[in-house]
C-alpha cells in the first residue's frame, strides 16, 4: 500500500510541463536579430520586463509578431517601426533622444556637472579660509587644558 | 546672507513638489499615439458563429465604439451593466473584441448577464487588438464616420466617463 502511494506521489512530477517556446530560424544571425529585438522591446503588461523576460500573454504574441517578422526578412527597423506605430516609444526600452525625452538623457550629466562644481567651489573656499592666529590668551588656555 | 537657513527648507519643498506630482501620475498610462489616426481594420472570426467574420469595414458611414474584453478580465464585468445601459437605451453601437478568452466562457457570459455589442469578433491571438495598441482589457475606442480613432478609454467605461468625455463628442462627430 505504501509503496503504491509512495509511486503515485513520484509520478507526479510528470504532470508538470515546462512549456518553451521553440523557435527555427533560416541561420543565426535571424536569431541574434530575434533575441536582440525581444531584450530591447518593452512588454506593456508588466511594464518592468521586456519582452524577453516576460510570461504575460500579450508578450507572448508579440514574441510571435516579431518572431514571423523576422522570418519575413522584415529589418529591425521595420519591425521597430512596427510596434511603435502601435505602442508608441513606451515599448522601446532604451528611449530615442528627442525633445520629450532629453532630460532622460542629459539630466544625470547635468547632475554630475553641477555637483563637480560645487565641489570645487566648497574646496576653494575652504583653502583661502586662513587660519586666524589664537589669541595670547586662548593660547594660554588650550595648554592649560592640554596640560590637564 | 541672513536667509541661509532656509536654504535647506526650499530644497526640500522643491523635492516633495517634485515627488507629490510624481505620485499622482500613473506610470502605468501608456499614451496612446493612435487618437486622431485612421483605425487600422479588422476580420475576426464571429464569436457566434465562427464560420462568419466580424469587419470593421462594415461600420464605415456610422460613429461606433470598439470595446475590448474578456472574461478572464474583472473590470469587464464590473463595466458590463453599463455597457448594456449604451445599447439598450442609448442605441449606440458597439462592437466587442472577446481577447484572449474561452470561447464557451464568452458565450456563457453573454447569455447569462446580456449582450450589449452589434457583433463579437474573437481575437485569440491578439492580432487585431494589437493593430489598434491595446494592452489591457476592457479598452473602448471611439471611431467616426471615416473610420478616425477619436478617442480611447482604458478600464471599465462609467458614466462620468461616457457623460464627460465620450457624449459631447459623439454629438459633435453625428452632425459632421
Amino acid at each position: 500500500m505504501r509503496v503504491m502511494a509512495l509511486t503515485l506521489l513520484l509520478l507526479i512530477p510528470l504532470l508538470v510541463q515546462a512549456r518553451v517556446e521553440i523557435h527555427q530560424f533560416d541561420d543565426a544571425a535571424q536569431e541574434a536579430r530575434y533575441k536582440q529585438l525581444i531584450e530591447e522591446l518593452r512588454c506593456l503588461v508588466c511594464q518592468n520586463q521586456n519582452l524577453a523576460d516576460s510570461n504575460a500573454e500579450l508578450a507572448q504574441d508579440m514574441r510571435r509578431i516579431t518572431y514571423e517578422m523576422v522570418r519575413r526578412g522584415e529589418t529591425n527597423e521595420q519591425i521597430i517601426d512596427y510596434m511603435v506605430s502601435r505602442y508608441g516609444d513606451f515599448v522601446l526600452y532604451r528611449p530615442p533622444l528627442q525633445r520629450s525625452t532629453l532630460m532622460l538623457w542629459v539630466g544625470p550629466f547635468l547632475i554630475l556637472g553641477t555637483a563637480v562644481l560645487v565641489l570645487v567651489l566648497f574646496i576653494r573656499r575652504r583653502s583661502t579660509e586662513q587660519s586666524q592666529p589664537l589669541a595670547a590668551e586662548d593660547q594660554k588656555r588650550a595648554r592649560q587644558l592640554l596640560d590637564d | 546672507m541672513k536667509a541661509r537657513f532656509l536654504i535647506p527648507l526650499v530644497l526640500f519643498l522643491a523635492l516633495a513638489a517634485l515627488l507629490g506630482v510624481g505620485l499622482r501620475l500613473d506610470p502605468r498610462d501608456v499614451p496612446s499615439v493612435l487618437i486622431d489616426k485612421q483605425a487600422s481594420e479588422f476580420s475576426l472570426p464571429d464569436l457566434f458563429d465562427p464560420e462568419k467574420r466580424v469587419e470593421s469595414a462594415a461600420m464605415k458611414g456610422r460613429v461606433w465604439m470598439v470595446n475590448v474584453w474578456g472574461t478572464w478580465c474583472p473590470e469587464c464585468w464590473r463595466e458590463h451593466d453599463f455597457l448594456l445601459y449604451l445599447a439598450r437605451v442609448e442605441k449606440f453601437p458597439i462592437i466587442g473584441i472577446d481577447w484572449r478568452d474561452d470561447r464557451d466562457e464568452a458565450l456563457k457570459f453573454l447569455n447569462d448577464k446580456g449582450n450589449p455589442f452589434l457583433a463579437v469578433g474573437m481575437d485569440p491571438e491578439s492580432d487585431a487588438i494589437m493593430d489598434l495598441g491595446v494592452y489591457g482589457a476592457p479598452e473602448t475606442f471611439l471611431i467616426d464616420k471615416q473610420g478616425v480613432i477619436r478617442k480611447k478609454h482604458k478600464g471599465a467605461m462609467t458614466l462620468p466617463v461616457w457623460r464627460d468625455e465620450f457624449k459631447p463628442l459623439i454629438e459633435q462627430l453625428e452632425k459632421s
